[in-house]
């Protein structure tokens, strides 16, 4: 099954039979059976149950609600974490089903990364045994919805310069700030949120429903319109000592949980990037210029062409880098590049797509324009491009270049 | 109860199938699938156990690669699978496969065996009740639901004008239509427990059987020949009249 390991002279004879034209170095043959289930699971769900209702929930810039029981019932959401109800599935398991999720919608793959790795993880990596019991069971079910409040509307690449801030009041925190770009924020039963304290940058669980906690939703979005968006509001909100994630201390808590994100992120975008993909080839097949198909040009096939190298490329990263973090060795730099380099493909690809498709690739009747939207969130957020580069930049020269 | 399930992995019905011409057989070296159909006799299967107890055996005829198939229904919820697997069985005929089929029942025991109505590539649609012949249990074919009340099974069976309600008692063979019910997607959980549950493969002489597979196919497809095109439909040109012929062409066709 892995024709790359034997390197007999009789294995270097050519092959005549290609792989499928969005995989041209089969890196699927290198999925486990599980992984590869998963995939065919993830991909008929998107087909049969969100692809028939995206375009309309896109256009009308509402949440899919519809298919979070769906979601939850396959076992996505927080599905890299073990125990308290989650599959405890392999990061390759994870980022096979966030190709799959993003395939269909880029608010959908939100959706999970925000409740599986921006939510549900801190409680996992840094809450405590109570905190884990109340919320992750429930949050796998899909019964609790989580969020992840850390960016503020003037703290969003420089997180630490957040102004929200927690102070104690003999047992309890009071709470006040502002959290901006929230995903999830007003459909969230519970809120994770990071402000400022006397011991540093904390963690808070903030159920939905506390005095003083409010969320109103971010509109005339013409990204992620399928996904919530919203503004968190903490006007001296009250919580028990037992809503702060008690291992959590300082940036790097929130830090790493932006990092889990990242990773599926760098999976998701191969998603994206393939429908655009499938949807130019099969258009450019059928369309006639000139009286030939479009796809019978040079100019289209260069464009083709391109497109499925930089799939390949996408792929092998991050199917490396799956393997390294399975192996627990995966470095956030290696995870910077991935999500860097696979969003900023997916998206020279959704555009150049949106160029063989002519005037329909404006039109939702095909999801060329919708993932090309979309991914322009996906480029800024979990770390801009340019904060991703820095990050490399960093980690090459060994020069900060933040200041 | 005891119920048992046959699968197949066909050709993926969403991709073009090929016929090998030197053997008028149906290609099977590109990507292969759990029949769709099969899906809904799974899901049948797994909520008569999950009402009633007992559990889904899935019984399949394949070659190794076969084993994908099952895999899926174990993922879907199915407690153990079996694989008949045999170069021997290259090239059997639908009878082959019955009595292939049946050794292997037969072995595992059983309430209830469900299958699809026919498989979604040779669309023979006569194993199930060669099967229930075999067996020496009725058949009861084109189930859109069942229901089962401890002692009877009351079935409605499709027809072509609406459907008959039909009781039997088991041991019995129910093939299921498609749309019986709305299959379960496999969960995580699933899919990552199912290569922990029972599986076995076996061979024709495991099941005591010689005269089986290609060699001793009673059935040979002599040709295989591409439909006569459709003629094409007649195009009414609206002169004024249209109207009143379409509905003339509808009242002759007693569509109206």
């Amino acid at each position: 099954m892995h024709p790359m390991v034997t390197t007999s002279p009789q294995s270097r004879k050519s092959v005549s039979t290609l792989p499928n034209f969005t995989d041209l170095y089969a890196v699927d043959e290198l999925l486990g059976d599980d992984e590869r289930l998963i995939r065919d699971t993830v991909r008929a769900f998107v087909r049969k149950r969100a692809l028939p209702v995206i375009d309309e929930h896109f256009e009308a810039g509402t949440f899919p609600h519809e298919l979070v029981d769906g979601i939850a019932q396959l076992g996505l959401l927080g599905m890299h974490l073990d125990g308290y109800g989650c599959a405890g599935a392999s990061a390759l398991a994870y980022g096979v089903a966030c190709e799959e999720l993003e395939a269909g919608d880029s608010g959908l793959r939100s959706f999970v990364s925000v409740q599986g790795s921006l939510a549900m993880f801190p409680i996992w990596a840094y809450g405590s045994e109570e905190q884990k019991q109340r919320y992750l069971p429930e949050m796998a079910a899909g019964r609790m919805i989580g969020c992840f409040g850390l960016t503020e509307s003037d703290a969003g690449s420089d997180p630490a310069s957040m102004q929200t801030r927690a102070h104690l009041d003999g047992d309890d925190w009071i709470i006040s700030g502002s959290k901006m770009w929230i995903t999830n924020g007003s459909i969230a039963d519970v809120a994770v949120v990071w402000a400022r304290t006397e011991s540093g940058i904390r963690g808070f669980l903030i159920d939905k429903g506390t005095p003083g906690f409010t969320a109103s939703d971010v509109h005339r979005k013409l990204s992620l319109r399928a996904s919530v968006t919203s503004e968190l509001h903490l006007d001296s909100v009250r919580v028990s000592a037992g809503q702060m994630l008690p291992e959590a201390q300082g940036l790097r808590a929130p830090l790493s949980c932006l990092n889990e994100a990242r990773y599926g992120i760098s999976w998701g975008a191969l998603g994206a990037a393939r429908a655009c993909f499938e949807s130019a080839v099969e258009y450019s097949k059928t369309r006639l210029v000139f009286g030939k198909p479009l796809a019978g040009y040079q100019l289209t096939q260069l464009k083709l062409a391109e497109m499925a190298t930089r799939l390949v490329q996408g792929r092998l990263v991050t199917w490396r880098l799956s393997q390294l973090k399975d192996a627990g060795q995966a470095h956030p730099v290696q995870v910077s590049l991935a999500k860097r380099a696979n969003v900023r493909l997916a998206l020279d690809i959704a555009r150049e797509a949106r160029t063989i498709l002519g005037a329909n690739g404006i039109t939702l009747e095909y999801p060329v324009i919708r993932h090309m939207t979309n991914l322009e969130s996906v480029l800024t957020y979990e770390g801009t491009e340019e904060v991703h580069t820095l990050i490399l930049g960093k980690a090459i020269t060994g020069e900060d270049a933040f200041g | 109860m005891k119920i048992v399930v046959c699968v197949k992995q066909v050709p993926d019905p969403n991709t073009p199938g090929q016929l090998d011409p030197s053997t008028h057989r149906l290609r099977r070296d590109g990507e292969v699938v759990l029949d769709p159909g099969d899906e809904f006799g799974i899901e049948a299967g797994l909520q008569l156990a999950e009402a009633h107890g007992g559990d889904v055996t899935v019984v399949s005829m394949a070659p190794e690669r076969g084993v994908d198939a099952i895999r899926k229904a174990l993922a879907m919820g199915a407690a153990s699978g079996v694989l008949i697997s045999d170069p021997l069985l290259e090239g059997s005929d639908a009878l082959s496969t019955a009595r292939v089929l049946a050794a292997a029942i037969s072995r595992e025991g059983f309430d209830i065996v469900i299958t699809a109505t026919e498989s979604t590539d040779g669309y023979s649609g006569v194993v199930p009740q060669m099967l229930a012949g075999l067996l020496g249990v009725p058949a009861v074919t084109f189930a859109k639901s069942l229901k089962y009340d401890g002692t009877t099974l009351r079935v409605l069976r499709q027809t072509e004008t609406g459907h008959d309600r039909v009781e039997t008692s088991l041991p019995v063979v129910v093939t299921v239509t498609s749309g019986i019910n709305e299959p379960r997607y496999p969960s995580l959980r699933g899919i990552m427990g199912a290569k922990s549950k029972p599986f076995q493969t076996l061979t024709t002489s495991d099941l005591g059987l010689t005269d089986v597979g290609g060699a001793h196919a009673g059935e040979t497809m002599v040709a295989v020949v591409a439909a006569e095109e459709r003629q094409a439909g007649e195009i009414i040109e609206d002169d004024g009249t249209a109207a009143k012929r379409i509905v003339d062409f509808l009242a002759e066709k007693k569509v109206i």
